[in-house]
């Protein structure tokens, strides 16, 4: 990479951090740098510092932009065996617990916190639960909380709710609406949305489980020890924390303090 | 950036005056999709247990497909072979394969990253995800190879690592099963070398051989 243009992406970082708040400092560069040159040709521009001209002066376009920069792909029971392993080793744990507390750090739009509500539901459990979902970003918070999807994908999510080990018919949880699947609002009762950034807040309560899941990989490894210390702080005594599938406690300073519950689904339990 | 530095001084070092202008290649990128086992078959067969490069693979491949290929690749290779995960280092001789329905990325030298951002021209893993982020962070000691394919992906990676001052090889059209992406790679960019897949390898450990001082 050419100095020019790593000079330009710590400016505009820098002054996105400064000015609004939003810390991307720490982010990972090579993926953060594709998402930046895609919003400078989203807007029109050919530098990244007319970018961050536009962005300090327009706040409108700093919401784009924090659309763009904040990758919010996401499906119902994305790796539907993780969700099978949830069901086989964590939920017979939970079991156990008057109360559950769970935390969906960077929940996108909420499909996996829907996921996890069904799947409580079925092993009954969710009128125990209490399911915090959070992410930095307030427009796709928007979109978890309606809990309303497009009817093209419940295709695809009643085969991986199949996978993940679904007892029931998918159809049960949500009304078709011309182009929209409108989940049922028993789902919602015991969910609870809001923003919460992982790169500047602290930690807010103390969990059963967290799952922070494929938001890791878009930090360096600076900011990969801060959320894992938050992560840890947040979570009780042999509370359970759901990584993504790539991503990994091993050679992070926390590896010691947790046990592995499911090796290939990467799923931990806290042991100190 | 205290993270950002180490790109720097890599590139400094390299660009002195009195550097050789001798090349020195430590990373290889490799991209395919149709017909792309058997051709990796070959070339991971023909690479020796001291190949001195790193080498980065993208297979397209079904995103839900993630067991059995690194095995069977492994079972091709004498080099030690796994999937690339998030953060891992990037260590001179190893082969490293995307995993299924992530990007793979060189994040600076010596460290590869994961993402899940959105497929670019359908695929996800992308050869120019991986290609344009490795010209980014290895420069001209980037040989990037594209191999049998069906559809473009690659030819803007290749094109990017050949701005960089790296390589760049296709296999030769006509021994590909699908001739598209070696076609699309070859209009895009001037290629230094077009050869039969059975060369690939050959022509990789003579490029590779460490310079001698
Ligand atoms: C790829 S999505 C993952 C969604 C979901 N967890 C899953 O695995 O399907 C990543 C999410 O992390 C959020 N995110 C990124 N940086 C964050 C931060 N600093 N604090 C909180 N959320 C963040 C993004 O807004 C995005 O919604």
């Amino acid at each position: 990479m050419n100095n020019l243009e790593e000079l330009e992406i710590q400016l505009l970082l820098e002054g996105v951090f400064r000015h609004y708040g939003f810390d991307f400092r720490n982010y990972a560069l090579a993926s953060i740098k594709r998402r930046i040159w895609n919003a400078v040709r989203a807007e029109n521009l050919r530098t990244i510092s007319g970018l961050q001209e536009r962005l300090l002066h327009d706040p409108v376009c700093l919401e784009r932009f924090l659309l763009g920069l904040s990758v919010n792909v996401t499906s119902m029971f994305r790796d539907p065996t993780f969700y099978l392993a949830f069901r086989q080793k964590v939920v017979p744990l939970l079991r156990t617990y008057p109360f559950i507390r769970i935390w969906h750090a960077g929940c996108s739009t909420g499909e996996e916190v829907y996921s996890m509500a069904i799947l409580l539901h079925e092993e009954g459990l969710y009128h125990r639960c209490r399911i915090y979902a959070t992410d930095m970003n307030e427009s796709v918070l928007r979109q978890a909380k309606a809990g309303i999807f497009s009817i093209h994908l419940m295709q695809e999510y009643t085969q991986l709710y199949l996978k993940a080990g679904g007892k029931y018919s998918f159809s049960e949880y949500y009304t078709a609406a011309y182009d929209n699947a409108i989940f049922r609002s028993t789902l919602k009762e015991n969910l609870i949305f809001s923003q919460h950034n992982l790169a500047t807040d602290s930690s807010f309560n103390e969990f059963n489980v967290i799952l922070c899941r494929n938001v890791l990989i878009y930090f360096n490894n600076t900011l990969q020890d801060r959320v894992h210390k938050l992560l840890y702080e947040s979570l009780g005594t042999f509370g359970i924390l759901g990584l993504g599938q790539q991503e990994t406690l091993s050679l992070t300073k926390y590896e010691d303090r947790y046990e592995e519950l499911e090796r290939r689904e990467k799923l931990y339990r806290r042991i100190q | 950036m205290r993270s950002w530095k180490g790109v720097k001084s890599f590139t400094d070092g390299f660009s002195s005056k009195q550097a050789p202008r001798q090349p020195h290649f430590e990373l290889v990128v490799v991209g395919t999709s149709l017909g792309g086992l058997s051709a990796l078959e070959t070339l991971l067969n023909g690479l020796p247990s001291n190949f001195p490069a790193a080498v980065a693979i993208v297979q397209h491949r079904h995103k839900e497909s993630n067991t059995g290929l690194s095995e069977f690749l492994q079972s091709c290779s004498l080099l030690p072979l796994q999937d690339a995960a998030d953060k891992a280092a990037i260590v001179p001789g190893h082969v490293y394969l995307a995993p299924a329905d992530y990007h793979l990325l060189v994040e600076s030298v010596g460290w590869f990253a994961l993402s899940t951002d959105m497929p670019v021209s359908y695929a996800r893993p992308s050869i120019d995800v991986l290609f344009e982020s490795a010209a980014d962070a290895y420069g001209h000691h980037t040989i990037g190879i594209i191999l049998t394919g069906s559809g473009g992906d690659g030819a803007q990676g290749l094109a990017r690592i050949k701005a960089c001052g790296g390589l760049a090889i296709v296999q030769d059209p006509q021994t590909a099963e699908s001739q598209m992406m070696p076609k699309a790679a070859i209009a895009t960019t001037a290629v230094d070398w077009i050869l039969p897949l059975a060369d690939i390898a050959p022509r990789l450990i003579h490029l590779c051989q460490p310079v001698i001082r």
